[in-house]
């Protein structure tokens, strides 16, 4: 099996070239096809895979393709690392890219740029694959910018909208910024270790003492990365932006897989932040306060996918708060109940839009319930899961992210449980606006209203009996199950589990649950009466807000601060730069020394007269002089 | 002799062309250049994988002075002879639709640049660079002058006087390194011993006379101002020549004249001069986004560009030089793409400002794809040329001192800011009143732009043959410089 | 003893030096270029003269050799000098030096 690696993430990028050289000429269905198939059949090479890494007693494999670059001492080969970690990530990748391809074909029909669309869905597959499969970091990082690539490229999909451009190119360059941390980092590791293949790095990395110096500094540059990648403070504005593309691509780029890069990365390399203590501090800090501020949010929000977005950014952070506390299989497992429920409320989001004519705005929703059954039950399941009601998957997830936590530090855990309970508010409160209440929407939206294509409800089927049973993998020692997962991930975790460990009682876990599931109903409860019993709805656009809660529904005006303090300047420096230092000073200098020539030799010329007399007078003048201090 | 027939052969099919008249001339020259891009892949196939020099030529020239007509090659010439013989025949092919006026002159100038480039890359006597080094002024000189753009004297002076000064500067370097040779000759080895017999200040005079001509050439900041107004101005050929081949003569300089002859000097200023580089960087590129002329804000991207080589060189490090002969060709092939299609705007619009402009993929979604391969080239991501120069070259610089690698890489933001915003203005969004009819490609247009992306991928997927063509030469020089500093 | 060293060295020298400086003073103060010339030449004799008596005075033929130079040399001056300066008459009507100011800087 280890011998088809090549081809999983090889099969979508021949999809892409057929899509992408041939895509016009094809028929629709026959572009779907292909799209679909070749991820399908990445899927299952990867299932493959991760049976063989289940079954054999071997969990790493390392193949070679060829050598990529070489300078010196510097050796990068081209090759992949198959290992629980990452045969995890194949699937999930392949899995939910499979789904959200088959919900395109449909979602997508009508529009112009079908092939394109699933030309740039096949390329990002392709990278994303490669960017879990490298063996190296900079194979890794190929993949990371690739997926970057194609996330601009999908985002500005509708490219004759400005707003869409803009909003592309501001994901671009603020993931840039983080992959030149990232970039740095990897020459650092190397600087370091001699090498930047995972096995090399890490093999060294455990004779480091814990704190030393290079790996926080290692670790914080490489978190530099994953906050630009997977939308953390301060660099989180890009994906709520990000949702200008279209639903599909949010799905599966901007909530499944891409985000969750940095996680990724951070788990991969678990070793040297468990040798940093203080970088993990600022994961976890970090990690936190975005979860906090995020979802204060997406209290505010009335866009549909905006909301989600805001909790998809929060959700990472709580990801980040479980690496930043060390629990690695606990970010890995929420990583995984998230691609399936945040997936899943995407599509559902994208299939209340396909069924609303495009509107996005709840206060325009109501009432959807008997209109679109299917969704609406699915929708409910993803709901659920994210607030983490028991038995549901995001409930074990969060649950074992929650308890770690705890036992780190009780403020973060604090924090973290209070960012569940907004949560549970601001997703019901999605949940109610859309689909219960009166249809709010023009008479001539409520005549189209009508479920969306089997094509997009199986997929949303699907996900939500994952996001039903996802959690099964990973129920706690303390409910009496068997945590699957951790088992299965134990090989690559296995050197950062001296601080791993949890040690709470059941007794302890059994009252955290208990918080936290009671927060949930609290919660709950509160969004039932505002926006069902109460039937409250959100200010309509212009009315005049709080002052907090102005300042809430407009994002904290983060961005326009980003406007001011650094897009305003740069372009302001740029013209200075241009204008005064270049044109005026340097190049002033330089042409300055041309009219400093010019002006000398505009005094001495006034010597040549022109005069023939005058010359010859001068030159007897000399002539005697000469003789005169040659002969006295 | 290979190397013989590199040289002379742009200069006979130069002199031959004079007597051709009429359109046929760029075919014919087209011709040549493809010919000499032939007989540099044969120059290839035959070298060996050492750090040895080969197909050494040597005959005296001027014996009483002790100057040799002394070339040959090792990886690192080769490399740039490759990079030389490809692009030249890609810009003649750029011209195929130009109607210039007396396309017999252009043409044959464009073939004696090539003499001349050639000429500098292969030299291995001091004099005979110098020669070269000024024989290729004259032809650029001229194509910019005789068929150059708005105010095209004044600028054209402009370059001319200040490289001129610049080079001066290095004939006087190399005649003072020529006073304290042995036995009074120009010969390199010579050189090389004579700089390295110097202490540490006088070694700094030899670093700054000849860096001087290097730096302006490239240019380097505070010496770049000649260059915006020069390539905005050229004709989009003389530009292509310009930024594609003749700056590399600068950072080609400082591998081979500046890190072997003074290593000393080159290690006590390399701090201040990697510095000037690294502010260069960051400074042209907050300039570049200021630009609305597109091929200006191309000729300040350059800057940068370039300046990140010439860290990478001072650097002094094998991933620093290694990534300064990776950049060099990426550089070099993806500077002419983006002023091939500069070009093909300007054609077809009429106008370079980028405001002006909008909505072009709408009408050529073809020609959007093969600028956005350009572009990605350009902003060095991943799988792309310009990927792996850029990642060496950091990683040089890093090694050298991670804040001024920290300021260099800022490069990766500002770039894509420039390139993605230019892209956007001109490809994206609706159509504006100046993109309303945009002409579709042309057959030559399409293959240019096609060789040019298909190299840009595939040394972005592969690069091993070019960096195995230049390691054993780089790895033995750097070893050379390492000793020479005692680190 | 040759009829010229009837005459005192010194009397040559005096007169020489008297033949020279009037060709200074010509052509320092006149302004017509004919004259000019016809001073350089009175200047070029007096250095004639000079070398032939010395010449005859210490039997050294060599001196008589040079002013044999001197002349031929004067005659191509003449003839290059007056070609130029039938140029200069023909384009300006004039043989005064003071209008050739065309070279001012």
């Amino acid at each position: 099996m280890m011998k088809l690696v090549g081809l999983v993430p090889i099969l979508p990028l021949i999809g892409f070239l057929i899509i992408g050289f041939f895509g016009k000429k094809m028929s629709k269905g026959l572009v779907g096809v292909i799209g679909s198939g070749v991820v399908f059949a990445a899927f299952a090479i990867a299932v493959g895979l991760f049976i063989d890494i289940q079954e054999h007693a071997q969990k790493s494999y390392t193949i070679d393709f060829f050598n990529w670059i070489s300078a010196g001492k510097l050796s990068i080969p081209f090759s992949f690392l198959v290992d629980p970690l990452s045969s995890l990530f194949l699937l999930i990748i392949t899995g939910i890219g499979f789904l959200i391809h088959v919900y395109s074909t449909a979602y997508m029909h009508d529009d112009e740029g079908f092939s394109r669309f699933f030309a740039y869905l096949n390329l990002f597959i392709f990278f994303m694959l490669l960017l879990v499969l490298g063996s190296n970091y900079l194979i890794m990082f190929v993949g990371w910018e690739g997926v970057g690539l194609c996330s601009y490229l999908l985002i500005g999909f509708w490219f004759k909208n400005t707003a869409y451009n803009n909003a592309a190119k501001k994901a671009f360059i603020m993931n840039r910024i983080g992959d030149l941390g990232f970039l740095l980092g990897i020459i650092l590791i190397f600087v370091t270790f001699g090498s930047i293949s995972y096995h090399e790095v890490f093999e060294q990395a455990k004779s480091f003492s814990s704190g030393s110096p290079v790996l926080t500094a290692i670790a914080l540059l490489l978190f530099i990365g994953a906050m630009g990648k997977s939308a953390q403070l301060p660099l989180y504005t890009w994906l709520p932006d990000a949702m200008a593309g279209p639903t599909p691509v949010s799905a599966l780029i901007h909530a499944a897989t891409m985000v969750t890069a940095g996680i990724y990365m951070i788990a991969r390399s678990n070793i040297l932040y468990t040798l940093s203590p203080d970088a993990m501090a600022v994961v976890s800090v970090i990690g936190v306060c975005t979860a906090l501020f995020a979802a204060t949010i997406g209290l505010a929000q009335n866009d549909i996918k905006k909301v989600l977005a805001y909790s998809t950014v929060s959700q990472l952070g709580y990801m980040f708060l479980a690496l930043g506390v060390g629990a690695y299989t606990g970010a890995v497992f929420h990583v995984m109940t998230h691609a399936f429920f945040k997936a899943l409320l995407f599509l559902g989001a994208g299939s209340v839009i396909h069924a609303m004519s495009g509107e996005q705005d709840i206060r325009k929703m109501g009432g959807l319930k008997k209109y679109i059954p299917i969704t609406q039950m699915t929708f409910l399941i993803g709901t659920l899961a994210i607030a983490g009601f028991p038995g549901f998957s995001g409930f074990f997830s969060k649950d074992e992210i929650l308890a770690n936590a705890y036992e780190h530090n009780k403020v973060l855990w604090f924090v973290g449980i209070l960012t569940a309970g907004m949560t549970t508010f601001y997703m019901f409160r999605l949940y109610f606006l859309t689909f219960k209440g009166t249809f709010r929407g023009t008479h001539e939206q409520e005549h189209h209203l009508h479920e969306s294509p089997k094509a997009m409800t199986i997929p949303l089927i699907i996900l939500a009996v994952l996001s039903l049973v996802g959690g099964l993998v990973g129920i706690p020692a303390a409910l009496g199950g068997h945590h699957f997962l951790e088992e299965f991930l134990k090989p690559v975790f296995e050197d950062s589990s001296f601080r791993m460990v949890h040690h709470l009682s059941h007794e302890t876990e059994y009252i955290l649950m208990g918080i936290a599931v009671a927060v949930m109903a609290i919660a709950l409860y509160f969004a039932y009466k505002t926006y069902v019993v109460d039937k409250k709805l959100p200010a309509a656009e212009g009315e005049e807000l709080q002052p907090i809660h102005n300042l809430v529904y407009k994002k904290y005006l983060i961005d326009e601060l980003y406007e001011f303090v650094i897009t305003k300047p740069l372009n302001f420096i740029g013209d200075a730069f241009h204008k005064v230092v270049d044109n005026q000073i340097v190049d002033g200098i330089v042409n300055g020394s041309g009219y400093v020539v010019n002006g000398v030799s505009g005094i001495i010329r006034k010597v040549q007269t022109g005069n023939i007399g005058f010359y010859v007078f001068v030159m007897v003048i000399s002539i005697v002089l000469i003789l005169f201090t040659q002969l006295f | 002799m290979i190397t013989l027939l590199l040289i002379f052969f742009p200069l006979v099919a130069a002199l031959l062309l004079l007597m051709v008249k009429g359109e046929q001339v760029k075919k014919i020259a087209f011709g040549a250049a493809v010919i000499e891009f032939i007989i540099s892949i044969a120059a290839v196939a035959q070298y060996q994988h050492n750090a040895d020099t080969q197909f050494v030529f040597n005959m005296p020239w001027i014996t009483s002075l002790g100057i040799n007509f002394h070339v040959g090659m090792d990886g690192i010439s080769l490399l740039l002879v490759l990079l030389t013989t490809f692009l030249v025949p890609v810009i003649i092919l750029t011209s195929f639709k130009k109607a210039y006026s007396n396309p017999t002159a252009f043409y044959s100038l464009i073939l004696a640049m090539q003499f001349a480039l050639i000429g500098v890359f292969v030299s291995l006597d001091g004099f005979l660079f110098y020669v070269f080094w000024e024989l290729a002024l004259i032809p650029i000189y001229f194509i910019c002058l005789l068929w150059g753009g708005d105010d095209r004297a004044r600028i054209t002076f402009k370059f001319f006087i200040y490289t001129l000064a610049g080079s001066l500067l290095m004939l006087a370097g190399l005649i003072y390194l020529y006073q304290h040779t042995a036995s009074h000759t120009f010969d390199i080895a010579e050189l090389y011993a004579a700089g390295r017999t110097m202490d540490v200040t006088h070694q700094g005079y030899v670093f700054w006379l000849m860096f001087m001509a290097f730096a302006i050439k490239m240019p380097v900041f505070p010496f770049h101002t000649w260059q915006p107004d020069t390539y905005t101005t050229a004709p989009t050929q003389g530009t292509m020549l310009l930024s594609g081949i003749m700056l590399k003569m600068g950072t080609y300089g400082v591998i081979r004249w500046l890190l072997p002859i003074a290593p000393l000097g080159v290690e006590h200023w390399a701090y201040f001069a990697i510095t000037l580089a690294v502010i260069g960087i960051v400074y042209t590129s907050c300039i570049a986004i200021a630009q609305k002329d597109f091929k200006r804000l191309i000729a300040y991207s350059s800057i940068a560009h370039v300046g990140l080589i010439a860290a990478g060189i001072l650097a002094g490090n094998v991933q620093g030089v290694q990534g300064a002969m990776i950049q060099m060709i990426s550089h070099g092939i993806n500077v002419v793409g983006l002023f091939f299609i500069v070009d093909m705007l300007q054609t077809r619009l009429g106008t370079r400002n980028i405001d002006l402009m909008g909505g072009i993929r709408n009408l050529n979604p073809q020609f959007a794809v093969l600028f956005l391969i350009v572009l990605l080239g350009s902003v060095a991501l991943p799988l792309t040329n310009g990927f792996i120069g850029e990642f060496l070259l950091i990683n040089g610089v890093y090694q050298f001192n991670a804040w001024l690698a920290a300021f260099a890489g800022l490069t990766v933001i500002l770039g894509a800011v420039y390139m993605l915003r230019s892209y956007q203005s001109i490809m994206l969004g609706e159509t504006s009143v100046v993109t309303a009819t945009f002409p579709p490609l042309e057959g030559y247009e399409k293959a240019v732009l096609f060789i040019i992306c298909a190299a840009i991928i595939v040394f972005g997927i592969y690069p091993k043959p070019l960096l195995d063509i230049a390691e054993p030469s780089v790895v033995k020089l750097v070893d050379g410089y390492r000793t020479a500093i005692g680190k | 003893m040759s009829a010229i060293q009837t005459i005192p060295i010194n009397w040559y020298l005096l007169l020489s030096a008297v033949l020279f400086s009037i060709g200074i003073l010509g052509v320092l103060f006149r302004r017509n270029a004919i004259i000019i010339f016809m001073s350089i030449e009175l200047m070029l004799n007096a250095v004639n003269l000079l070398l032939v008596a010395f010449s005859t005075y210490l039997s050294d033929s060599k001196g008589q050799v040079f002013v044999f130079f001197i002349m031929a040399v004067a005659a191509a001056e003449v003839a290059v000098g007056l070609a130029i300066l039938m140029s200069v008459y023909r384009n300006s009507k004039s043989t005064d030096i003071n209008i050739l100011s065309k070279l001012k800087g």
